[in-house]
């Protein structure tokens, strides 16, 4: 419940290099911040702050505004059920009744052993493989009642494989710095090297 | 059976991997390219009428003529934030043959002039960010993305960003202020492209995910061959997604604007008809925005002027069917309540709107609705989409607004006896509340 740490940093100076302005990597950063974290805390946002050269509030409005960020501790597992119409045609709702029962919480809420988090989400992109849900943002398709169940078992012994809440690509992007073709600055007015000199038809073209 | 443009690698499951990518055509179209000018590129690709496939169908090779000449730098944003309900396309398309989409991107970079491309996808794509990184960096060191491609003069970044969760940001003024680290709320217009203004105030091409796919095939086969397929105003093919009540749920690329809704839903290389023998009552033809489309509608092609005419659109591919045992006020207050709660709340007739047809709607299903309620949802969607049809008479910035006006639009008055059976107060009852009740 930091500011970033010394590994977060080194990925931290490495995205904000990749952007020809330096607020653009916030919504970046806040990731990473809930990847160190599980969630983002008002010392993460400050420090993002710093970082950036904006205020502690300018990132809260950010923040603030997506679904993804929690500004709170949650479980070290989310579900999230998706209850989009393609799900909802085909049982969404009794999934997630069920998943109450199961889990013993209201759909929003948090479990009293502090590990499992679910709610019903909006559409998430699987609607041919309805009813769907994520589990820390991995899929699961075709959900019926049982493979729900099999899952909280999973989740409690240990043997569901899915990174910690936070944890978004296992991959990151990584750009060489010899192979960097470098950022199109704002301020820089200069064509494009493979651009040929301006023809006279150009206008017209775009007309 | 129809050749598969964009999805013709969906086959081999390592696509995904350059060897693989490289070994059935990929990054040919790249070297292709970089013989021939910028100009003859976009030319190409204006000759081709590429219809954007993110939801709006806007010519892609005209959009890109509206960069002011001479203003530099310009960039490009490619939209993978794909939100909109029903829609499973251009996930499959990153997570599956994510260098396609690099090549699509140098294509458009190479013919406009741009000298950056960020490729946003959508937060909860997780999988699919995993992907997209892997290509990228197998790209770079390949050397086909980053400085002097390919020893050229063609030189582009291409950097992966990703969201946080907000359906809005997929319009795409919303997903560049997203982008330049601020709340996804949609620019007021004009300016209506951001090729005139976009990322940081520059000349800026938004371009969809499978918008994108499309190019390599285009700059590799030319011109003719795409628009050889497909109707006369819908060339090319395009990716639906079909899904809810139908035997065999899937994503499917047809030829544009050839194929019908019938064949798509019943047919059984596709969707394989409404399951357990049930009969149809409703479809949506382009996502949740969409006018709802009946029975009387399944013969027309999946094109989009026909599609136009008849009052609704192809949006972003997303087919979801009904089959006759729907509740349509349910299915009304699903579509509803997502526009309620993905609403940006920058514009007061979809912040107030559709949170408040969502509550209408609620308390007619919790059977606390009144015979009166029926005229007030309809006052409400007059206030945010007057006349409630599409295309819509805007009284907000964006159509999110008009989009939660589309499910009641589409079966009030067709389907009032269901919402009138839900309706069993007078418009005089008293709602006995006990002291139990209001403790709950």
């Amino acid at each position: 419940m930091a500011r970033l740490n010394e590994t977060s940093m080194r990925i931290a100076n490495d995205i904000l290099g990749r952007y020809p302005v330096r607020k653009s990597a916030l919504i970046p950063l806040l990731h990473l911040a809930q990847e160190q974290d599980g969630w983002v805390s008002e010392e993460a946002m400050a420090h993002i702050a710093e970082l950036i050269g904006i205020t502690p509030a300018e990132v809260l409005g950010t923040c603030s505004f997506y679904e993804m960020f929690k500004r709170s501790p949650v479980g070290e597992y989310r579900i999230n059920i998706c209850h989009g119409i393609s799900c909802h045609l085909v049982g969404a709702e009794d999934l997630i009744e069920h998943a109450e029962h199961t889990l013993g919480v209201r759909a929003g809420s948090i479990t009293d052993d502090g590990k499992i988090s679910f709610e019903g989400v909006e559409c998430i992109a699987a609607c041919t493989e309805a009813p769907c849900l994520q589990v820390n943002y991995r899929y699961r398709n075709n959900v019926t009642t049982d493979d729900f169940d099999e899952l909280v078992e999973g989740i409690r012994n240990g043997s569901v494989a899915v990174p910690p809440h936070g944890t978004l690509a296992a991959t990151r992007q990584l750009i060489p710095e010899d192979k960097a073709a470098g950022n199109a600055m704002v301020d820089d007015p200069t064509p494009p090297a493979w651009w040929p000199a301006p023809q006279p038809e150009e206008g017209s073209a775009n007309g | 059976m129809v050749e598969k443009i964009v999805t013709r690698r969906f086959d081999n499951l390592n696509a995904h991997e350059i060897a693989e990518y490289e070994a059935s055509g990929g990054y040919q179209a790249l070297r292709a390219m970089l013989t021939r000018t910028p100009a003859e590129i976009h030319d190409e690709v204006r000759n081709a009428s590429l219809l954007g496939r993110g939801g709006a169908g806007f010519p892609a090779g005209v959009k890109w003529g509206f960069c002011p000449p001479g203003v530099w730098p310009r960039y490009l944003v490619v939209n993978g934030d794909e939100s909109e309900p029903g829609t499973y396309k251009d996930r499959q398309l990153l997570e599956r043959d994510p260098h396609q989409i690099i090549e699509g991107c140098l294509i458009a970079c190479y013919a406009v002039g741009l000298t950056q491309c960020f490729l946003y996808i959508r937060g909860e794509m997780a999988h699919a960010q995993e992907r997209v990184a892997q290509a990228l960096n197998e790209a770079y060191a390949a050397g086909y993305v980053g400085k002097n491609i390919l020893g050229t003069d063609f030189s582009v970044d291409i950097v992966l960003h990703w969201g946080a969760g907000a359906y809005i940001v997929g319009e795409e003024t919303a997903l560049i202020e997203s982008l330049e680290g601020n709340r996804g709320m949609p620019r007021l217009k004009p300016p209506f492209f951001p090729a005139a203004v976009g990322l940081y105030g520059q000349p800026t091409i938004v371009n969809n995910v499978e918008t994108l796919a499309n190019l390599p095939w285009i700059i590799e086969r030319g011109a003719d061959d795409f628009t050889a397929m497909g109707a006369e105003n819908s060339k090319g093919t395009r990716v639906f997604a079909v899904s809810g009540h139908v035997n065999n749920p899937g994503v499917f690329e047809v030829e544009f604007g050839v194929t019908t809704f019938r064949d798509i839903i019943e047919g059984s290389d596709y969707a394989g008809g409404v399951r357990n023998g049930k009969k149809l009552k409703a479809f949506i033809p382009g996502g949740a925005s969409a006018i709802w489309f009946f029975e009387e509608h399944l013969d027309l092609p999946l094109e989009k002027v026909a599609v136009d005419q008849a009052g609704s659109m192809l949006g972003s591919g997303a087919i979801v069917v009904m089959d006759e045992d729907t509740d349509m006020v349910r299915a009304c207050h699903n579509i509803v309540r997502f526009f309620a709660r993905e609403s940006c709340g920058k514009c007061t007739p979809c912040r107030e709107g559709t949170t408040w047809l969502e509550r209408i709607l609620s308390r007619i299903i919790a059977g606390h609705g009144r015979p009166s309620d029926l005229s007030l949802l309809t006052e409400v969607c007059e206030n945010i989409s007057p006349g409630m049809a599409w295309p819509p008479r805007m009284t907000t910035i964006c159509p999110l607004g008009p989009s939660a006006v589309s499910p009641i639009a589409s079966v009030i008055d067709r389907y009032r006896n269901e919402f009138d059976s839900y309706i069993t107060l007078s418009d005089r009852s008293v709602i006995e509340v006990s002291a139990a009740g209001m403790n709950a």
